[in-house]
C-alpha cells in the first residue's frame, strides 16, 4: 500500500450489492478528498441511500471494501464508524419526537462520549452537552424553539434538526440523504447557506434531487443509474458529459 | 401537584401498619413485592421496547436458589440471598445473548420458550425441586436479629426494599445511559449512527431488569415461605406484564399501580367467582378502551387538561 493511501477522506472499492436477483450497487468504485463537496445524483432506484447505508453500515455489501480515512470498515458496525467521525441524516426524517430539540441534539453528542454509560445522572447534568446543542440550533436558527418537542415543529424545521444533530458531532464525513426534499424556496436557501457554512474539516457527500441547488454547493458529482456509476467527475465536465443529459437531465 | 401525591403516597405506606389489620397488612406486602416485580419488567417492556413473556423466571429462579440453599444445604439467608441474586443476574447474562438476537415478536417468543424451560425443570426434577409439590417449610431471614415473622415487621421490610429498588430503578431511566435507552427503544438505527451501541444498551437493561426480578424473587420466597413452579409459569410472566401494561407502560408509577389493581382484583374477586381471570380480563378491555394510554399517563393527562380548563 503506497503512502497515498491514507489520503482519501472516502474510499469505495469494487463495492456490490444485491437483494436477491436485482443487483442495487453494481462494482461501484468511487474516492472522495478531505473537505471534498459531492454531489450524488441518478434517478429514483439508482442505488443512491442502498450506496449510503453499506457507506454507514446499515447494510452489509455482498463484496467490497470500504475506508474511511484509510481505515478498513467494511465489517465494522454503524456506531463504531460513527466514532470514527462518519456521520449522516436520512431522507425521511428520523428524530425522537417526543424529546425537545434541544435533548435531540444534545443525545446526538452523547453518543461520541463516554458519558453515554453513565448510569447515575441525568443528560441534563452535562451542561456543556446543552450548551453545544443550544450552540448548533442558534446556527441552524431554531434557538427559539429549542425547548419545543419535535412533534411540535414544522416539516421544514424538522430538517434543519436533522442536520443540526449531525453537525454537532463535528463529523470528518457527512452523509446528506436529501437535504432540501420537500422545502419551501425559502427553507431552502435556509439549508443552502447552511450547508455552505460547513467547516472545510468535514467532507461532506450529499444526495439531492434538486440540482439547481445542488450544483452549486457541489464540486464534483457522481452520477449512479441502476447501481452503476456512469459518469464520475467535477461539477462542470459531468454537466457537459452526454451520458448525464441521457440519463438524469433527460429533456 | 406531583409532590402533593407523592407524600400523600409516602405517608399512607408509613401509617398503614398502624391502621389496617394483618389481612390488609399482608395484602400491602404482597402489592410491593408485585411492584418490585413489575417494575423491574418494565424496564425492559417500557423503557427498553423489549416485551417479554418470561419474566417470571428471574423471580422463579432466585425464589427457588434461595429456597434451595436454606432447606436442602441449610445455608444462611444471607449467604443464599447473595449467591441466588447472582446466580439470577448471570442467567439473565446468558438470556439476554440468546433473547437479543430477536427483536419485537421473535425476542417475545424467546423469552416465553426459555421461560418454559425453567417452568418445565421445575415441574419434572422432582428429585431437586419436589416437583408439583413444591418447598414448603421454609423460614423468612431475620436480618439484624430483626424477626419478619409478623405481618407488620415484613411489611416495613418490603417497603425498605421495594423503595430502595424503586429509587434504584429510577435513577437508572432518568440517567444519561436511560436516555440512550430511550433512544433505542425509539430509533434504534439512528441512536447506531450516533454512536451508540443498541445492542449492548439492551444486553446491559435486560441484565439489570434481572437483577431487580431477582430481587423480587426473594422478597416472593420469604413472604410466602413456600415455592410452587406455578410461580415460573406464562401465567406468572403474562400477569406482570398486563399490569405493566394497564398501569401505563415506560411511566415509573404506572407498573406500580398495575401490579395492585392485578393483586386486588386477584385478592377480591376470587372470593366472589371462580373465573377472576375473566375478570381480570374485561378490567383490562376496559382500561384500554376508555383510556388508550392507560391508567397513569392517562390520569396525568386528565389532570393536565383539568388544570388549563380551570384556568
Amino acid at each position: 500500500m503506497t503512502p497515498l493511501a491514507g489520503n482519501y477522506a472516502l474510499e469505495v472499492i469494487n463495492l456490490k450489492k444485491a437483494f436477491g436477483g436485482l443487483s442495487v450497487t453494481q462494482d461501484v468504485s468511487l474516492v472522495i478528498k478531505p473537505g471534498e463537496r459531492r454531489l450524488i445524483i441518478g434517478p429514483n432506484g439508482a442505488g443512491k441511500t442502498t450506496l449510503f447505508n453499506q457507506i454507514t453500515g446499515d447494510m452489509r455489501p455482498n463484496s467490497g471494501t470500504i475506508k474511511l480515512f484509510g481505515v478498513d470498515v467494511t465489517k465494522l458496525k454503524p456506531y463504531k464508524r460513527a466514532h470514527l467521525g462518519l456521520s449522516r441524516t436520512y431522507q425521511i426524517i428520523t428524530l425522537f419526537n417526543h424529546d425537545s430539540l434541544e435533548h435531540n441534539v444534545a443525545l446526538g453528542l452523547l453518543g461520541l462520549r463516554p458519558a453515554r454509560w453513565q448510569m447515575w445522572l441525568p443528560l441534563s447534568h452535562y451542561n456543556d452537552l446543552a450548551t453545544a446543542a443550544r450552540r448548533t440550533l442558534d446556527a441552524v436558527g431554531l434557538l427559539h424553539l429549542a425547548q419545543c418537542p419535535v412533534s411540535d415543529i414544522a416539516y421544514g424545521e424538522k430538517r434543519r434538526v436533522e442536520l443540526a444533530m449531525a453537525l454537532a458531532q463535528k463529523p470528518r464525513v457527512l452523509l446528506l440523504d436529501e437535504p432540501l426534499a420537500g422545502l419551501s424556496n425559502t427553507e431552502r436557501s435556509q439549508v443552502k447557506s447552511l450547508i455552505t457554512s460547513i467547516p472545510r474539516e468535514t467532507t461532506v457527500i450529499m444526495i439531492e434531487h434538486d440540482m439547481d441547488t445542488a450544483l452549486d454547493l457541489a464540486e464534483s458529482v457522481t452520477l449512479l443509474n441502476y447501481g452503476r456509476i456512469i459518469v464520475d467527475g467535477d461539477r462542470d465536465s459531468v454537466i457537459a458529459d452526454e451520458r448525464t443529459r441521457e440519463v438524469y437531465l433527460g429533456a | 401537584m406531583k409532590w402533593i401525591a407523592a407524600s400523600a403516597i409516602a405517608a399512607l405506606l408509613l401509617v398503614l401498619p398502624y391502621l389496617a389489620g394483618d389481612f390488609y397488612i399482608n395484602l400491602a406486602s404482597q402489592i410491593l413485592i408485585a411492584a418490585v416485580f413489575a417494575l423491574s419488567l418494565n424496564l425492559l417492556v417500557g423503557y427498553g421496547g423489549m416485551t417479554s413473556l418470561g419474566h417470571a423466571s428471574y423471580l422463579g429462579v432466585a425464589a427457588y436458589v434461595s429456597a434451595l440453599m436454606a432447606s436442602r444445604y441449610g445455608i444462611g439467608h444471607g449467604t443464599a440471598a447473595i449467591i441466588s441474586i447472582a446466580g439470577t443476574t448471570t442467567m439473565a447474562a446468558f438470556f439476554g445473548l440468546i433473547a437479543l438476537r430477536a427483536s419485537g415478536l421473535g425476542f417475545l417468543m424467546i423469552t416465553l420458550a426459555l421461560s418454559q424451560v425453567l417452568w418445565g425443570l421445575a415441574y419434572r426434577m422432582s428429585g431437586v425441586t419436589n416437583g408439583d409439590n413444591g418447598i414448603a417449610g421454609l423460614t423468612r431471614p431475620t436480618p439484624f436479629g430483626i424477626s419478619l415473622e409478623s405481618a407488620a415487621s415484613f411489611y416495613w421490610f418490603a417497603l425498605i426494599v421495594a423503595s430502595f429498588a424503586f429509587l434504584m430503578m429510577a435513577t437508572f431511566v432518568s440517567s444519561a445511559f436511560g436516555s440512550s435507552l430511550k433512544g433505542v427503544r425509539d430509533q434504534s438505527r439512528r441512536m447506531a449512527a450516533l454512536g451508540f451501541n443498541p445492542w449492548m444498551i439492551r444486553w446491559i437493561t435486560f441484565i439489570y431488569a434481572g437483577f431487580w426480578g431477582g430481587v423480587s424473587g426473594l422478597l416472593y420466597v420469604y413472604y410466602n415461605k413456600y415455592i410452587h413452579p406455578s410461580s415460573l409459569s406464562t401465567t406468572s410472566s403474562a400477569e406482570a406484564l398486563l399490569g405493566v401494561i394497564a398501569g401505563g407502560s415506560g411511566t415509573l408509577g404506572g407498573p406500580v399501580v398495575g401490579a395492585a389493581l392485578v393483586l386486588l382484583l386477584k385478592n377480591y374477586a376470587s372470593a366472589y367467582i371462580e373465573r377472576w381471570n375473566m375478570l381480570l380480563g374485561l378490567v383490562f378491555l376496559l382500561i384500554v378502551l376508555v383510556m388508550p394510554t392507560c391508567i397513569v399517563p392517562g390520569f396525568s393527562k386528565l389532570a393536565t387538561a383539568l388544570r388549563k380548563g380551570s384556568r
